[in-house]
């Protein structure tokens, strides 16, 4: 380990680390909106579903590298090489919590709120996403986690990426331990930090569902 | 030239299926890479997981840990590891070791969590019936809990297997060999038709991978069918 030159780069990791929850933010955040909306056409237009299904979970199964590489004749090497992967790969871990979680909402709550006059879209708002939530929260804790992992391999298509996994790359470039570490370590610390706070944010969200442990 | 007619030059071009560094070598350095790691993983997570489920202890521990292995992203854990490898064996400690070590960390929870779960959901009255003809805590274990909960752990070996498969694309950024060689000098070159030629590789692997272990899966289902109370769960894999 050579301390001095963690001392001397100690404001390029900062600022890695804030491109790599930038970049994992932008995707989760992208991927949670697009998913919401895969999501209720397919709790509403029931067909839709498997489609929605099959095909997230192709992308799913397509290796980070292998999708990163492959957008590159496409787009280049722009920052949509880098966030489409990521965004896509959230798709089925959030569709499949969010259609589970407003499947879950018992019908009888369901029948109440249309007895009370709620209109379709209220209903969607203040009764069946409140009570799909802890699934929600779970997929968002996967989603997060997963991605902060996947930002690391984006430093595949060269400096502007990669976040702290650009030390990765380039210490095993310089064949320089010390620099591998300090990409390695710290986002192995930022993804189970991340975990550890959404868990919190789940329990604190839905005080309801203590202890139901939903994934 | 379209990237199509790029991918299907590179994969038919004959320099591409024979002699160093070409298709059929990489292929095999991937399977072989990838059967070592699942080797070890399952000689690790297979007793414990059996241990677990069997007397009911330590399952707290081995969720967190499973919790953590899932947590830490592949290419960190090769990075951690890197220098530590390297210092004992200049060689192969830079290039193989670190993946391989990563491939057996991301292969551990699947296996682990479904043995374990498949173990524990053996139903009780079955566990105590077997007991109660004076089978040992070992028979118990070999000819009742493990064939009804045959089903539920090879699919966690399955989920183990297609996501080595798939993440050990990664090595090839370290030296490592395998088919992520294709992507990661197809990046470097500029070359369309390697790059997807690396694709076409990698997916068909890990969807060959996933239906060789289906059928495994399927033989295994039909000879224990008559077994009751297996409670299926499959693990949640994460993209790599």
């Amino acid at each position: 380990m050579d301390t001095s030159w963690i001392l001397a780069h100690l404001d390029e990791l900062g600022l890695r680390t804030i491109q790599h929850l930038g970049l994992a933010f932008l995707a989760v955040g992208s991927g949670f909106v697009l998913s919401m909306g895969l999501s209720v056409l397919a709790v509403r237009v029931r067909p839709a579903l498997a489609p929605i299904i099959a095909l997230s979970g192709i992308l799913y199964t397509i290796p980070s590298l292998a999708l990163f590489a492959a957008l590159v004749p496409v787009t280049g090497l722009s920052i949509l090489t880098a966030e489409v992967p990521l965004v896509l790969y959230t798709l089925l871990i959030f569709v499949r919590n969010i259609v589970a979680g407003l499947d879950g909402v018992p019908g009888d709550v369901l029948e109440a709120a249309d007895a009370m006059g709620y209109s379709r879209r209220t209903r969607l708002l203040s009764v069946e996403l409140p009570l799909a939530l802890p699934l929600i929260v779970a997929g968002l804790r996967l989603a997060s986690v997963s991605t902060i992992g996947l930002v690391t391999i984006s430093g595949i298509l060269g400096d502007r990426f990669g976040g702290l996994g650009f030390f990765i790359f380039e210490g095993y470039r310089h064949a320089f331990p010390t620099e591998i570490l300090a990409g390695a370590v710290p986002s192995a610390v930022l993804a189970l930090s991340v975990d550890r706070l959404l868990v919190g944010a789940g329990a604190r969200l839905t005080p309801w569902s203590v202890g139901s442990v939903a994934r | 030239m379209s990237v199509v007619t790029a991918t299907v030059a590179w994969l038919t071009d004959p320099a591409q299926w024979s002699g160093a560094g070409a298709i059929p070598q990489r292929l095999l350095e991937h399977i072989g890479l990838s059967a070592v790691s699942l080797l070890i993983a399952v000689a690790i997570a297979l007793p414990a997981g059996l241990a677990i489920g069997h007397t009911r202890r330590g399952k707290v521990v081995a969720a967190s840990l499973t919790n953590i292995g899932r947590a830490i992203p592949s290419l960190a854990v090769i990075g951690i590891v890197l220098p530590i490898t390297a210092a004992i064996d200049p060689q192969l400690g830079f290039k193989v070791y670190p993946t391989l070590v990563a491939m057996v960390i991301l292969a551990i929870p699947p296996i682990l969590v479904n043995t374990e779960a498949g173990i524990a959901g053996v139903d009780r009255d079955l566990v105590e019936s077997a007991r109660a003809m004076g089978m040992r805590e070992t028979q118990v274990l070999i000819s009742v809990e493990i064939p009804v909960a045959l089903s539920v752990i090879l699919a966690g070996v399955r989920s183990a297997a297609t996501q080595i498969v798939a993440t050990m694309t990664l090595g090839a950024i370290f030296g490592s060999g395998g088919l992520g060689r294709f992507l990661v000098e197809g990046i470097a070159q500029n070359d369309d038709g390697k790059i997807f030629g690396g694709v076409v590789l990698v997916a068909g692997l890990a969807l060959l991978t996933e239906a060789a272990f289906v059928t495994i899966e399927r033989a295994a289902a039909w000879r224990g069918r008559e077994h009751p109370g297996t409670n299926r769960r499959a693990a949640a894999s994460v993209p790599t």
